[in-house]
C-alpha cells in the first residue's frame, strides 16, 4: 500500500513537471517567435547620439528629453548643436559623428534681471499662500508693487534641473558655476524676468521695469528710470534705452564696466570680486 | 445578460479591488501622483487584466483541470500573465506605437501586479464561465482605474494643502485613501441578487 502511495506521488510530480515544462516551452516559443515577428528596427545612430548628450533630460532644447532630441538630430529635424547644455563640446562630438560641420555655439547662462530685495522694493500686501511664484501671480500679480519684480518664491529654483538657483534675500539668484544655460527657468518665471546672456558677460541690467522713471521710483529703490546716462557713457554703443529700460547688446559689449560706474541707481551690475562670479575657465568647473 | 451586468456592477463598485478587497495597493499608492499617469496605469491594467482573465481561464480549464493540477494554479497563472504581458508589449510596440508609448512604462510593472493575479484567481474561485471571467476581469480593472484616478485627483489637491507636519506626504495620502474606502463601503449595503 505504502509503495502504491509513493508511486502515485511520482506520477503527480511527473505530470506536473511535464505540463509546466510544456506550458513554459509554449510561452517561450511564442515570445521568441513574437520578438522576431514584431521586431522594430532601432535607430542605432540615435542611440549613439543619446550617449553623447549630457543626459540631464532638462528639456531646454524643446524636446521631451535627450533621447527625443537624439532621434530628431539623427532624422535631421534638429541641428547637432541643438543641446544648449552640452555646449560646443557636445555639438562638435555629434557633428563629427554625423560627418557635418558644427555651427558655433555660445555658452549661455541665466541671469535674474531684478535686484529688488525686500528692503529696496516695496510690497503692496503680505502674501501667505502657496509658496510658488505662479500661484502668487494669480493674486494681483504677486506681492511686489513693481509688476516686473522677482516674486522670490522660487518657482525657477524648484524647476532648475541643475540646482543652480537659490533664493537669496527674497530674490532668485543663479549660481553660475552650476548653471548650464538650458533655459528652463526662463520659461518657468511667470514674470519673464530671467534672461539667457553669454556666459562670460561682465555686466547686466539688474531691472526689468518698463514703467516711466517717476513710476518706477515709487515701486523700488533699484529700478531703471531710463535716464540714459549709461547710453551716453558707453564708448562702444552697446547700451540702448528702449522705452524706460536699458538693454545691453552683448555683441558690442566689451565688459569695460563704465556704465556700471555711472549708473545713478546702481542697477547695472558687475560681479563683485570673490562674489558669485563667472568662472574664467568654465569647462574646468564642470 | 442580466447576470453579467450585475457581476460587472458588483466588481466595479461593491467589490472594488482597491477599496473593498485591497488588491493592487502598490500601484494605487505608487502611480497616483498625477491624474494623467494614474489614468495611463489604469488603462494598462484594464487591458492586461481583461486579456489575462481570458488566458488564465483557458489554461485552467484545458490544462490544469484535465491533469488534476488545480493546486498549482497560482504558479501557472503567474507564468501565463508574465508571458502574456511580454507578448502584449511586443505586439503594441510593433502595431500600435502610440498606445505603446503611452502605456509603455506601466506594462512591465503590471507583470507582478497582485490585482491581475487576484482577478484570475477570483474567476476560478467563483466558478465563472469564460464570458463571466472576461467581464469580471474587465470591470474589476475599470473599478481599479476609477479608484486610482479619484485618488490621484485627491492627491493633486493634497500637494497644495498644508497639513500638520507629521501628516505630510504619505500619511495624509493613506488617511484619505481610508476615507474614500469608507465612502465605498456604502455600496456594500446594496443587495443585488
Amino acid at each position: 500500500m505504502a509503495a502504491w502511495v509513493i508511486y502515485m506521488d511520482y506520477m503527480n510530480i511527473l505530470i506536473a513537471t511535464l505540463s509546466f515544462a510544456a506550458l513554459g516551452a509554449v510561452i517561450g516559443l511564442l515570445l521568441a517567435a513574437a520578438s522576431k515577428a514584431f521586431a522594430v528596427p532601432v535607430d542605432e545612430k540615435a542611440e549613439k547620439i543619446t550617449a553623447m548628450l549630457p543626459g540631464a533630460n532638462c528639456g531646454g532644447c524643446g524636446y521631451s528629453g535627450c533621447a527625443a532630441l537624439a532621434e530628431a538630430i539623427s532624422a535631421g529635424r534638429a541641428k547637432p548643436g541643438a543641446c544648449t547644455v552640452g555646449g560646443a563640446e557636445t555639438a562638435d562630438a555629434i557633428a563629427s559623428f554625423l560627418g557635418v560641420k558644427a555651427e558655433k555655439t555660445v555658452r549661455m547662462r541665466a541671469q535674474v534681471m531684478c535686484c529688488g530685495t525686500p528692503a529696496l522694493a516695496k510690497k503692496k500686501y503680505i502674501y501667505e499662500g502657496i509658496a510658488d511664484c505662479r500661484a502668487a501671480m494669480q493674486l494681483g500679480g504677486g506681492d511686489k508693487l513693481c509688476p516686473n519684480g522677482c516674486i522670490g518664491l522660487g518657482s525657477c529654483a524648484s524647476r532648475c534641473p541643475f540646482g543652480a538657483i537659490s533664493i537669496r534675500d527674497g530674490v532668485a539668484e543663479v549660481d553660475y558655476l552650476k548653471c548650464r544655460g538650458c533655459g528652463v527657468c526662463v520659461s518657468t518665471c511667470p514674470k519673464n524676468i530671467i534672461r539667457l546672456i553669454p556666459y562670460d558677460s561682465n555686466v547686466w541690467v539688474g531691472c526689468s521695469s518698463v514703467e516711466k522713471g517717476a513710476v518706477t521710483r515709487t515701486y523700488c529703490d533699484v529700478g531703471c528710470i531710463g535716464c540714459r546716462i549709461c547710453e551716453k557713457s558707453c564708448e562702444h554703443g552697446a547700451i540702448t534705452v528702449n522705452g524706460f529700460l536699458a538693454s545691453i547688446d552683448y555683441d558690442k559689449c566689451v565688459g569695460c564696466g563704465k556704465c556700471a560706474e555711472k549708473c545713478p541707481r546702481k542697477i547695472i551690475r558687475m560681479p563683485a570680486p570673490g562674489e558669485n562670479k563667472p568662472d574664467p575657465s568654465p569647462e574646468a568647473a564642470v | 445578460m442580466k447576470e453579467i451586468f450585475l457581476l460587472m456592477f458588483s466588481a466595479i463598485f461593491i467589490e472594488n479591488f482597491i477599496f473593498a478587497r485591497f488588491y493592487g495597493c502598490c500601484p494605487f499608492l505608487g502611480v497616483s501622483e498625477k491624474p494623467d499617469t494614474a489614468l495611463g496605469m489604469g488603462m494598462a491594467v484594464t487591458f492586461v487584466m481583461t486579456v489575462s482573465s481570458a488566458a488564465t481561464w483557458t489554461v485552467y480549464e484545458y490544462l490544469l483541470l484535465p491533469f488534476g493540477l488545480q493546486y498549482l494554479k497560482t504558479i501557472a497563472f503567474i507564468l501565463v500573465i508574465a508571458g502574456l504581458v511580454q507578448f502584449i508589449e511586443m505586439f503594441l510596440k510593433k502595431f500600435v506605437p502610440a498606445l505603446y508609448s503611452s502605456l509603455g512604462i506601466f506594462l512591465p510593472l503590471i507583470t507582478t501586479n497582485c490585482a491581475v493575479l487576484g482577478a484570475a484567481l477570483t474567476n476560478i474561485q467563483n466558478g465563472y464561465n469564460f464570458a463571466e471571467s472576461v467581464a469580471f476581469g474587465f470591470s474589476a480593472a475599470l473599478g481599479f482605474t476609477m479608484a486610482i484616478v479619484i485618488f490621484a485627483g485627491v492627491r493633486a489637491r493634497l500637494r497644495l494643502a498644508s497639513p500638520p507636519k507629521p501628516f505630510k506626504g504619505m500619511p495624509i495620502a493613506l488617511l484619505t485613501a481610508g476615507l474614500i474606502a469608507m465612502a465605498f463601503m456604502g455600496f456594500s449595503g446594496m443587495r443585488i441578487a
